[in-house]
């Protein structure tokens, strides 16, 4: 098993357990740490599948960079929303409270 | 655009650039509303009368564009196109002035005429298409336009109506739809054309083609109100006179009916439908539909619901005819279409005085009321006798006409449906007229309103008396030729090349 | 003349967004206007120049792929980069007087607005896959951020729901980009063509393929995907909704159709065809079922969208196996539908945000009385239901017409069913909003009557879809070849 392998199937290992935290916990900022280490996961496949021949290949490289640019962004904009979600309404998951009044 | 594809686009638009300016116009400005409509409906018979005079000539008018790829757009006015532009343009008019009189000072005017006129224009694009493509176009358009007026009250009961008109109209449009579809998918695009494509139809065609007649005869038969999709129609007559007298009575079933002559003349031909064996089931359902239509005209009791019934059955009578497999047949049932609609609407008119001047819905109302409003009640005899049949009316001629050319086929059993006919409508028609002259008033009128000199409003009087005077012209000197009748004998001559 | 159009494109739009991050509502409302003149005309020039010259491959910066950012310039991408420009200009002009300027956090509008333009025009014109998912990443966040401008909980709530459905799509399409380049070494979709055709269906390259088609109905709310369409659209700002339900959704079905019409034939299957095709037709029955029974006006609307969206994956199984012909009626449909339900939506959600206002709630009987009081604005409404029902002459008609040709000729009848069945469903919600306002319930006119640009514009966008059966033709012309790839990287 060559390290570039090795690396694609830790990818995906996270990447399994990102998506099992994302779904299944309820709690939104678990959720934005799943899809984090769901990233991450996406990342490291992205390097270790498309290393050709040992050499270093400067385009996954760069795709990566702008991936985590992007997750960043996403991390942010998710972390500004669930915050004045919980400010205006005192919930940390998405459920809908009981006593709240409709639309 | 060259002149000739001029002609047919102008009529269209007269009545489509009326319907966006009157959109446009406020609620309070009813001259001018007024003014337009009837400046409209009057360019547009003097264009469709240009147009009757060119293709009597054996002149052409065609306009056509690719819309979707594979297929066009196509405007043509042909003999049969003409017969029914001309019915639209000319009961457009009186409608329209019949309309003004019968709408004063209720709401939403505006709204109405808009639509009125849209209506109109749908109408003119049906008669005037040139291939199923565009028939559809212009079907579906109509079903759109008349929705707003059927609900125009408001009323819970009105929009029920509506809503069982929608259901009826759009399935039937999109059975239609897939009849279009498939037959493109088959055969290509094909025109209109007199004599029909089907005449040398390949043996493996057969099958999905006669399958595709059911299809669209189901999908136009929801307008033309074949039995059992007629249930929409009784139920519109909720909708105010005036359209329940031009759309629903002639503009809406003939559309239907008119379609069912495109296919079965132009699209298939005459030959090719009775080789399919689909004649015979046409007409065993126009003869299912003209007596039941006539059974059920007996147990009504509201006036316009009696007239819808009527109207369902009268409609049959175009559909029969085109079944007699000959000339003659073809021509009474195609001349049925302008008597039809010229009798029909009389009554309708009738009808719509009787409730605005008397506030008369019912018939058991109407004892009396030939002694109040006489000319109203005389044009309302004179139309009952005429779809009754009785000479000299254009009723009559349509009769005459069928029975002989049903008896030139052999097809007796016509003539039985033609006279069980003529019996059920004067049992329905004549207690009517014996209320309406010979009974004393009993009760006094439920609410009545007075005009001046004239029994009703001058614009509610004179419609009427136009329609019934044609009435008995169309009958009168149905020989001449000038009447409906030489014309549709021209069409026939064209069409049924046996 | 060229590198000052495509310049325009991609960057005014980013340049805007940080002008107007500076300003407040008022002022980056002007300075907006001026931006949406300056896209038009650059939107106009791109397409004089593509149907004059045909369409080219540009390389941002002079930089080549696969490290620089090549575009690809089609008559199918410059047609989608006009209508973004017309129904985004429409939309922007609309919430410009819509939108409150007292409360502060409007200011926000622009530039999420502009950040959402540029990322549309970078789909339309992208030409490899990692751009793809950048543009689409941009999209989907200034969506989420327009989304929550709404400013209540249930906003909030709504785009923290479209924000995890966003991301969760958006990785599982970086997945099989990354699992494609690992296999292919190459990330331009023509690439990657040439090779699955001399080397067949690859198993990894399939299953890469199912992961992005996944990521992408994710986006796209394709049913049983469409969870968080409805709060979305339906919560936001009308215009908001609107830009939503016009462009943002068709931008991840314009990567999938690309994707399925360059690699499918290889890569996917029969089963998989008909599984989409099959997903969208249980979207368009259950989305008209759904906005029937929606007592809120614009849930019946957003409910019509998950619908519509339906419709768009019959492309999959049309074009799979097709003959030549075939395909072509099934992508000419499937891109006027596209085009036709853009402008319908749009003028829906802008003239159902018109009649809330005027009516004062969003519940579909309170618009008992409209169609005496309100006629400019039910009618925009209702023209653009013609064009959803799919009568004629709409651009609607024209693309069921299409569609149902497609299905006749490659013998997959039961798509009719879904397509007629669809179209009577639309009717069904369509209706019951107009029969609402034709109840009539008093005759005193209580309504509070919008500014007269405000009804317009949706009436301007209604009669563009009710139009576009009629000229349905030419624009097909215009795309030239729908999707398909004219050079190589």
């Amino acid at each position: 098993m060559t390290s570039s392998l090795l690396y694609a199937f830790a990818g995906v290992a996270l990447c399994g357990i990102g998506l099992f935290g994302f779904i299944r916990l309820r709690h939104l900022l678990r959720k934005l740490m799943a899809f984090n280490l769901m990233g991450s996961g996406v990342f490291l496949v992205m390097v270790g599948l498309a290393q050709r021949q040992g050499e270093p290949d400067p385009v996954p490289q760069a795709l990566v960079l702008t991936g985590i640019v992007v997750a960043i962004a996403a991390t942010a904009l998710a972390v500004v929303l669930i915050r004045r979600y919980y400010h205006l309404s005192g919930q940390t998951t998405l459920d809908e409270s009981p006593k709240e009044p409709s639309q | 655009m060259t002149s000739s594809a001029l002609l047919p686009v102008a009529a269209l638009m007269t009545s489509l650039m009326a319907s966006v300016i009157i959109f446009a116009l406020p609620e309070k400005n009813y001259r001018l509303r007024t003014l337009i409509n009837l400046a409209a409906a009057i360019l547009k018979l003097t264009l469709v009368v240009v147009m009757v005079w060119g293709v009597m000539q054996g002149r052409e008018y065609e306009a056509a564009f690719t819309m979707v790829p594979g297929v066009e757009f196509v405007l043509r006015a042909d003999a049969l196109a003409m017969l029914f532009a001309g019915l639209s343009a000319l009961l457009w008019l009186l409608t329209t002035i019949y309309a003004v009189g019968y709408l004063e000072n209720s709401p939403n005017r505006s709204r109405f005429f808009g639509f009125f006129s849209l209506c109109v224009a749908s109408t003119m694009g049906i008669a005037l298409a040139g291939n199923l493509f565009t028939f559809f176009l212009f079907y579906e358009m109509l079903t759109l336009s008349t929705y707003p007026l059927v609900v125009h009250r408001g009323t819970p009961k009105a929009l029920r109506a509506g809503r069982t008109y929608i259901i009826y109209t759009l399935t039937g449009g999109a059975v239609l739809l897939l009849a279009i579809a498939w037959l493109h998918g088959l055969v290509g695009d094909l025109r209109f054309q007199e004599g029909g494509h089907f005449a040398d139809l390949a043996p493996s065609l057969e099958g999905p083609v006669t399958m595709i007649f059911v299809l669209l005869i189901t999908g136009l038969g929801v307008k033309a109100a074949l039995v059992p999709l007629h249930g929409w129609l009784p139920q519109a007559m909720v909708a105010p006179a005036p359209v329940s007298a031009l759309l629903h009575a002639v503009a809406v079933v003939k559309a239907g009916a008119f379609g069912i002559i495109r296919v079965v003349f132009e699209l298939y031909g005459l030959e090719a439908t009775s080789d399919l064996g689909l004649l015979m089931g046409l007409a065993a359902v126009a003869a299912f539909t003209i007596i039941y239509g006539s059974t059920r005209a007996l147990f009504q009791v509201d006036l316009k619901r009696r007239l819808a019934f009527s109207t369902i059955s009268q409609v049959s009578y175009i559909v029969l005819g085109l079944c007699l497999f000959g000339p003659v047949g073809a021509a009474g049932g195609l001349v049925h279409l302008v008597h039809q609609g010229i009798m029909k609407i009389t009554l309708f008119f009738c009808a719509g005085n009787y409730a605005e001047t008397l506030g008369v819905h019912c018939i058991d109302e109407l004892d009396g009321a030939g002694k109040r409003m006489p000319a109203t009640s005389m044009a309302f005899t004179l139309g009952a006798f005429g779809m009754i049949g009785a000479p000299p009316l254009a009723g009559f001629i349509t009769k005459w006409t069928m029975g002989t050319g049903a008896l030139a086929v052999g097809m007796d059993w016509v003539v039985a449906v033609l006279v069980a006919s003529s019996l059920l409508n004067a049992a329905y028609f004549l207690p009517i007229l014996h209320r309406l002259w010979f009974a004393p008033q009993s009760r006094p009128w439920p609410e009545e309103r007075r005009w001046g000199r004239l029994e009703t409003s001058s614009w509610l009087f004179w419609p009427p008396m136009v329609t019934v005077v044609l009435t008995v012209l169309f009958g009168v000197f149905a020989a001449l030729p000038f009447s409906p009748l030489s014309w549709v004998e021209l069409i026939v001559l064209r069409e049924v090349a046996l | 003349m060229t590198l000052w159009l495509m310049a325009g494109l991609l960057f005014t739009p980013l340049a805007w967004a940080v002008l107007t991050l500076l300003m407040d509502f008022r002022k980056g409302r002007v300075v907006t206007w001026l931006g949406m003149l300056v896209q038009l005309l650059v939107s106009l020039g791109l397409w004089a120049v593509v149907a004059g010259d045909g369409g080219f491959h540009y390389a941002l910066g002079g930089w080549q792929a696969p490290l620089g950012i090549e575009l690809r310039v089609d008559g199918l991408a410059v047609t989608f980069v006009l209508l973004t420009a017309l129904v985004a200009a429409a939309c922007g002009w609309h919430a410009s007087i819509y939108l409150d300027p007292a409360k502060s956090w409007h200011r926000y509008f622009w530039p999420l607005y502009w950040f959402l333009w540029a990322g549309l025009n970078a789909v339309w014109l992208g030409g490899d896959l990692f751009n793809l998912y950048v543009g689409l990443e941009l999209i989907s966040l200034s969506a989420v951020g327009l989304v929550a401008l709404g400013g209540q909980a249930a906003a909030l709530r709504a785009a923290i729901r479209y924000l995890l459905a966003a991301l969760l799509g958006s990785l599982a399409y970086l997945l099989g980009v990354a699992l494609i380049y690992g296999q292919s070494g190459s990330l331009s979709l023509a690439g990657i063509a040439r090779l699955t055709e001399q080397s067949g269906g690859d198993p990894g390259l399939a299953f890469a393929l199912m992961l992005m088609m996944f990521g992408l109905a994710l986006k796209t709310a394709l049913f049983p995907l469409h969870r968080w369409l409805p709060p979305a659209h339906g919560i936001a700002k009308s215009p908001v909704s609107a830009l939503l339900s016009a462009l943002v959704v068709k931008a991840s079905f314009y990567i999938a159709a690309r994707l399925w019409l360059e690699l499918g034939d290889e890569l996917g299957s029969y089963a998989l065809a008909q599984g989409m095709g099959l997903l969208g037709g249980t979207a368009v029955i259950w989305g008209s079922w759904r906005a029937f029974l929606q007592p809120k006006l614009k849930q019946v609307v957003a409910y019509s969208s998950v619908a519509q969206i339906g419709y768009l994956f019959l492309l999959f199984p049309l074009t799979w196996g097709a003959s030549e012909a075939v395909s072509m009626q099934a992508q000419q449909g499937i891109t006027l539908q596209v085009i036709s339900h853009a402008l319908a939506k749009a003028a829906m959600f802008l003239a159902a945000g018109n009649l809330i206002m005027s009516v004062g709630s969003n519940r579909v009987e309170a618009l008992a009385g409209v169609s005496r009081f309100l006629p400019f604005s039910l009618f925009s409404f209702g023209l653009a239901g013609v064009s959803l029902m799919g009568l004629p002459p709409s651009g609607g008609f024209a693309a069921k017409w299409l569609l149902l040709q497609a299905s006749l000729g490659s013998g997959q009848w039961w798509w009719l069913v879904v397509l007629l069945l669809g179209g009577l469903l639309s009717a069904g919600y369509v209706f019951r909003i107009y029969r609402a306002s034709f109840v009539e319930d008093s005759d005193i006119d209580h309504f509070y009557h919008p500014p007269r640009s405000l009804e317009v514009i949706p009436m301007i966008l209604a009669l563009l879809s009710l139009g576009l059966g009629l000229a349905a033709e030419s624009v097909l012309s215009i795309m030239a070849l729908p999707f398909e790839e004219g050079g190589g990287v």
